[in-house]
């Protein structure tokens, strides 16, 4: 791939002043072992054969760029939905997985471990180690594991031990701490697959790199429909940003292509319940990465709140600290409240129901000042089946109403 | 002359350094522990600076942690304690904590309140040996502080080198590849490596620290360094309890590790 992109990462592994790995000694080796062989292999004739094959008759794609008619006409623009959704596993997450099982393999890894907020990483990262018959263990937030509980049951099924994290708010930042706790503890034997676009480098670089397939398919695809291989609009939403990130990748230098990143606002971006990192953070590490970071003024990370398990993030991959501090990309944030709006819109709109992270990004085309003729993407990053019981609970018709601030 | 440097002069073997999360397990218990610890005989002091998130620790480290940040704690209040104690304290003291509220106080603000309060070293384990070098070795050596580096089972002979060289006061050798935390005796394949680093003749003296919980674990490992850090299971026996009895359980666990 073309190495000319002002917004890819340096060769110290940073992003702007974003990234780097801020990593204790003990993770030195597995990470160097890392930076030092990713690009090798993953760009090796062996690993794309077999990388591209398995995106294609395992995972599903290419996935569709499919034409929403009637949200189209709702918001009076052309509104294009690339369909992760159709992926096997029902989210974008199993492009990086399949990515990432192949090159443990090729680093004669035989133990998998993974943290997973919604549980769609988890399901992946479960179902690509039952395909390689790897050993896998999940690490959940003892909350997300009661809030997303089809996904652990997938997981199970598929062979993985789903381990509960009892620390902190029990959420995706408490799995990423004990995954890499559980990486210290195995340094030998073990690969963990992080599931977004952040953690010390090489990850931000090699997960983006992984899901970039979703923006290589875009190009074509709207070359064949709108007769121009780039939108006006393209919108995803941040959790860590790894959906973001493969949208956007081969449009980052193109300044045609507005890039605007929806963050979860929780009850509200001031009302101390959310997850909007961007807005609401200050440059600080977590995870072993330089990025945003809600933190308070001792620099103590705060616990984050979204409805949605996937966008229940303190931080945000560097990639994405650095296209919004530089201005390449804009953030919108959506409340709980928008995004459930936005999924009922959809469902009886176009009938496909999103998963609630991927409706925060839906949400986002009511702050838009879109006009006719624009070209409008929207990654629909995975579908709402794992979301069922919160969709149930807020039936428009049925007493229980909105959350609201 | 900084007093780890003194330390290490002046004794040669079976250095007894204890590591103590400040706050805990009471907010205004890290002076009486301190005291309490050089009364019993402890060389050195590593007082942790608690972080939300700490994930090169164990259970126990993370359990003290939290209490202490539930408590009150913070950088500011723990230069105020070290200040009103450090006159009847020379043991030296290391600062031990996680690189980003050190950055929120202000790297070089940081550094100049450490020299201030009487501050000797310092162990950032996420603050890696490259940007160490090229960012903040100056700030930190202009402070006068030692900046103690770790080194694992895991780490390469070359860069083992390299992390001695720029590693200053002493060399932190994590006992084995793991996150703090007592665990059940020392294995031979980590009495191997322990030989291996001796051979190195690396000029510097080492120390070795995570998983040495008992005076068996202590006098073991000595043999191949010239001391050991102890830190879960000091903590383990502070016990949880704000301010009760802490300077007899400290005098306790010291002797019970000394004889
Ligand atoms: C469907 C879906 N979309 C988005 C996300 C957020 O992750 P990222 O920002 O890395 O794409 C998740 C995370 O679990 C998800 O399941």
């Amino acid at each position: 791939m073309k190495n000319n992109n002002s917004y890819k990462v340096d060769s110290n592994g940073f992003y702007g002043p974003y990234g780097g790995a801020f990593i204790p000694e003990m993770l030195y080796p597995n990470i160097r072992e890392l930076e030092e062989q990713y690009m090798e292999i993953i760009y090796s004739d062996a690993f794309q054969e077999e990388y591209r094959g398995l995106l294609k008759d395992f995972v599903g794609r290419p996935t569709p760029l499919y034409h929403a008619k009637r949200l189209s006409a709702h918001f009076h623009a052309n509104i294009f939905l690339k369909r992760e959704d159709l992926n096997h596993t029902g989210a974008h997450k199993i492009n990086n997985t399949v990515g990432q099982i192949i090159l443990a393999r090729h680093l004669g890894k035989h133990r998998i471990i993974a943290e997973t907020g919604a549980g769609q990483h988890g399901v992946a990262t479960a179902t690509v180690c039952a395909l390689a018959g790897l050993e896998c263990i999940v690490y959940m937030g003892a909350l997300d594991v009661e809030r997303q509980a089809p996904n652990v049951r997938k997981m199970q099924m598929l062979g993985a031990e789903v381990r509960p994290v009892q620390s902190g708010n029990k959420t995706l930042k408490d799995a990423t701490n004990e995954a890499i706790r559980d990486w210290i503890n195995n340094p030998v034997d073990t690969h963990y697959i992080i599931g977004s676009v952040v953690g010390p480098h090489p990850y931000p670089d090699m997960v983006t790199r992984f899901q970039s397939v979703i923006s290589e398919e875009m190009k074509s695809q709207l070359q064949e429909k709108t007769g121009r291989d780039y939108p006006d609009y393209l919108l995803a939403c941040v959790g860590g940003g790894s959906n973001a990130a493969g949208a956007y990748y081969h449009y980052m230098d193109d300044l045609r292509v507005k890039l605007v990143s929806v963050e979860a606002a929780g009850l509200g971006v001031e009302s101390g319940q959310s997850a909007a990192t961007t807005t609401l953070g200050r440059d600080g590490i977590i995870h072993g990465s330089r990025t945003l970071l809600m933190q308070d003024a001792d620099g103590q990370i705060t616990e984050p709140y979204s409805i949605s398990a996937g966008l229940d993030y303190p931080g945000v991959g560097p990639i994405h600290a650095w296209l919004n501090r530089s201005g390449r990309a804009e953030v919108v944030n959506v409340t709980d409240q928008q995004a459930l709006e936005a999924a009922f819109l959809l469902t009886r709109l176009e009938g496909i129901i999103p998963a609630l992270e991927t409706a925060h990004a839906l949400a986002a085309l009511e702050q838009l000042d879109l006009k006719e003729d624009h070209n409008v993407v929207i990654n629909l990053s995975g579908r709402g089946d794992k979301d069922m019981d919160a969709y149930s609970a807020h039936l428009p018709g049925e007493k229980k109403k909105f959350t609201t601030d | 002359m900084n007093r780890i440097d003194r330390l290490f002069t002046e004794k040669k073997e079976r250095i007894l350094s204890i590591y103590m999360t400040a706050g805990y397990p009471g907010l205004e218990d890290t002076v009486p522990v301190i005291k309490a610890l050089q009364e019993s005989g402890a060389d050195m002091i590593e007082l942790g600076m608690p972080f939300s998130d700490p994930l090169a620790d164990g259970e126990v480290i993370q359990q003290s942690s939290h209490a202490a940040l539930v408590n009150g704690m913070n950088i500011s209040l723990l230069f105020e304690q070290i200040a009103g104690v450090r006159q009847e304290v020379h043991l030296p003291i290391v600062l031990m904590g996680y690189l980003n509220p050190v950055l929120q106080f202000g790297f070089e603000n940081f550094t100049k309140k450490c020299r201030e309060v009487g501050i000797d070293g310092l162990i950032l384990p996420d603050l890696p040996l490259k940007i160490y070098e090229e960012a903040y070795r100056k700030t930190v050596e202009e402070a006068g502080l030692k900046f103690i580096m770790l080194i694992t089972p895991q780490t390469s002979e070359e860069r083992i080198r390299k992390i001695a060289g720029a590693s200053g006061g002493f060399l932190y050798m994590v006992a084995d590849s793991s996150t703090t935390g007592a665990r059940a005796g020392i294995k031979d394949t980590q009495l191997e490596y322990f030989a291996r680093i001796e051979k190195m003749k690396l000029g510097i003296p080492r120390l070795i620290g995570f998983g040495i919980s008992n005076s068996e674990t202590f006098h073991l490992v000595c043999k191949h360094a010239s001391g050991a850090i102890i830190g879960s299971a000091f903590l383990k026996a502070l016990g949880k309890e704000n301010g009760k009895a802490t300077g007899e359980k400290v005098k306790n666990f010291v002797r019970s590790i000394l004889d």
